[in-house]
């Protein structure tokens, strides 16, 4: 994973509710064996008008147009502003694959599905929880006439919003670091290597049909 | 004396390997079920930095999401799947981890086949790459659902790390009604709490008609946890779970056995155990459940009506409500039991156990489906499954009332193999979730109970099963 860097973005509004994973990636694109690749059918069923099918080339499909990810006004944007409960459902990781192959880096809601979560940040990928209030001031900001940019500084925890200042964020002391580190925490797992064969021979002890 | 502990707290201090100065601990992870869909990138992520399993036989794959439910023996028909299948078979030969493949009338929906076999037991830290991992939360185990990163760090360190959530108890008070199931129980606490209710929590499912459940029907409430929004649910361990582990081929015999029952009935939440929320349902008051909308938290009693988004003062969730009506094209005020349907599908790791099929067959037994249903199936949840189901029969009671009589697998609760609906069909399914698109581009899925959805074949429409 590569180190999470500060950055200037521009924001998408996705104004909805708990927009579950099913909605981000469609089951037809998780038959994929890569990692790679889910950035075109992100949001297929809404951001298309025909049903999408894995391995289909994307550029000549009709968009819908009604679709906020398809608004000219919002491109390039890197940073998706949604409502509470963000990746609800399914536990497939191919959802934060498909936002980040996508472009995007950072997640603001109120609040995100926990599984979700997990998957994001284990991919670089930046969900910041912010206080519904902030949220709805956000989404006042990026619908104007102009899109919203936000100055991303993770290193700090900070936010600095266009017409809107700064807004200080609360992430996991512990995914913190990884985030900036880029860590790969199976290699920091195996580092406690002696430790979980410690483990292992303690609980055989107390409950040896585990290890049967 | 010691603070009293939840089951949860137990599980959890008995699975801490370290914890670290940002008190994340890595938690030993003591098995894990692997399918198709999210193991590839895992495994490719261990041939990729040169890694091996730590422990192979902690570990049990099947496929489930892809396989077709007809015409078995003429294989994947779809070239995409198929490579997916035989992707996992090839892995799971590379890195010594058992496998049922298609071929094997164990193989089955992995949270059917993991208790099917004893692999599930109490006390047991449980995780798969699949949400409905919660469902062995029946057992009294703590099982949740990762992401594929997560599917290779338990393959490569047998570890997770983890952070601990808070705990909910939700204790259904009193007794269910005649007709009333373990399904409209979950719906009914997930139209109380929320999609998001039980966000961060463990839930720990209680009360007299908890107690009164067979273990099928703790796993189906047990199941349906995510869709509260809680990465796990669980249920206190008593004889009915041990009764249901003993003898099963990969649970302990024999003296092991009995000593591992006294560990796990040890396991119980104490008398006075704390919890972070208390949720207090009254069982008799909950009626046979039907989902309206897009996500499992628009759920109403079957004699309700379609609820107008005008009314609701949340702004954020009046635009969800207006949204899922223009998808299931249903207008405010319709009474639930007046919606016609195209579709039936029973099965799922939500209700495609034995019981399930009992329940369903028991109101299609000498009926049958209306002829306005273009199709209804049952897809038995395993190979063990529908083996049983055969030997009571149900198979020719579905069959003479018009039901198809599948093959086992996730089928149409998730649409992955040829099993789904086409553009603006509406179901009624025994699965979990009703999102859009989930059972096939703008199909319109109302989630019922077994006995629900049985009855909705024979009438074409919903029907308050209690008055069949």
């Amino acid at each position: 994973m590569k180190p999470f860097e500060n950055f200037r973005g521009i924001v998408l509004p996705l104004d909805r509710a708990n927009v579950d994973t099913d909605a981000i990636i469609p089951k037809q694109f998780l038959k994929s064996i890569a990692r790679t690749g889910f950035g075109p059918n992100l949001f297929d069923e809404w951001r298309y008008l025909d049903q999408g099918e894995p391995g289909q080339d994307c550029s000549g499909r009709p968009l819908n147009p009604d679709f906020v990810l398809n608004d000219p006004k919002y491109a390039g944007a890197n940073i998706l502003l949604t409502r509470r409960n963000f990746g609800c459902g399914s536990s497939r990781e191919h959802a934060p694959w498909a936002l980040a192959d996508h472009g995007f880096r950072v997640l603001i809601a109120p609040s995100f599905a926990d599984i979700f979560h997990q998957n994001a940040i284990k991919n670089g990928l930046l969900p910041i929880v912010l206080d519904e209030e902030i949220v709805d001031e956000l989404f006042e900001l990026a619908t104007g006439d102009e899109p919203l940019t936000i100055d991303v500084d993770l290193h700090n925890l900070k936010l600095d919003a266009e017409g809107r200042g700064t807004i200080e964020i609360d992430i996991d002391p512990f995914h913190h670091h990884c985030l900036i580190h880029g860590l790969d925490d199976i290699g920091l797992t195996l580092t406690h290597a002696d430790d979980i064969a410690a483990y292992e021979q303690r609980r055989a002890a107390e409950a040896p049909w585990l290890f049967g | 004396m010691a603070t009293p502990r939840t089951l949860y707290d137990k599980i959890w201090d008995a699975h801490v390997v370290r914890t670290d100065e940002h008190g994340t601990s890595l938690m030993y992870i003591d098995r894990q079920l692997v399918h198709e869909v999210t193991s590839p990138q895992a495994f490719e992520g261990l041939r990729l930095a040169g890694r091996e399993p730590r422990w192979p036989e902690a570990n049990l794959a099947v496929p489930d999401h892809n396989v077709p439910t007809t015409d078995r023996h003429l294989g994947i028909a779809d070239p995409i799947s198929r490579l997916q299948v035989e992707t996992l078979e090839a892995n799971c030969r590379e890195f010594g981890i058992q496998l049922f493949d298609m071929g094997d009338k164990r193989q089955g929906i992995v949270h059917v086949v993991g208790p099917e076999e004893g692999f599930t037991q109490p006390g047991m830290t449980i995780v798969c790459g699949d949400s409905h991992t919660s469902t062995h939360g029946a057992f009294g185990a703590l099982a949740f659902g990762v992401g594929t990163s997560e599917v290779e760090h338990v393959l490569a360190t047998q570890c997770l790390l983890q952070k601990k959530s808070k705990s909910m108890l939700v204790s259904v008070d009193g007794e269910l009604g005649r007709g009333v199931t373990a399904k409209d129980i979950v719906l009914a606490i997930i139209g109380e709490i929320g999609t998001a209710g039980g966000t961060g929590h463990v839930i720990e499912y209680a009360g007299d008609a908890i107690r009164a459940l067979s273990m099928e029907g703790r796993m189906t409430v047990c199941n349906m946890s995510i869709e509260a929004g809680a990465r796990a649910g669980i249920i206190g361990i008593d004889e009915k779970t041990v009764e249901y582990v003993r003898g099963r081929p990969m649970a302990p015999q024999g003296e092991l056995f009995e000593q591992a029952a006294e560990y796990w009935l040890g396991l119980n939440s104490d008398p006075g155990a704390e919890y972070d929320r208390v949720v207090h349902i009254d069982a008799a008051s909950i009626r046979p459940q039907v989902t309206w909308g897009t996500s499992p938290e628009m759920v109403l009693p079957v004699d309700g009506a379609v609820p107008d988004p005008a009314e609701i003062a949340d702004p954020v969730k009046a635009g969800s409500y207006r949204h899922a009506l223009a998808y299931m094209g249903l207008e405010p005020g319709t009474p639930l039991a007046q919606i016609a349907l195209d579709k039936v599908f029973i099965g799922s790791c939500t209700n495609g156990r034995i019981e399930d099929l009992r329940a369903a067959a028991e109101v299609a037994r000498g009926r049958k489906v209306a002829s306005s249903i273009k199709l209804a199936m049952v897809v038995p949840g395993s190979g063990l499954v529908k083996e049983q189901a055969e030997a009571e029969g149900l198979d020719k009671v579905f069959l003479e009332a018009g039901f198809e009589w599948r093959e086992p697998g996730c089928s149409m609760c998730l649409a992955m193999n040829a099993d789904r609906l086409e553009p603006g069909e509406r179901c009624a399914s025994t699965s979990n979730r009703n999102f859009e698109g989930r059972q096939g581009q703008g199909g319109r899925t109302h989630l019922v109970s077994p006995a629900m959805a049985a009855a909705a074949a024979i009438h074409g429409r919903f029907v308050d099963v209690r008055e069949v």
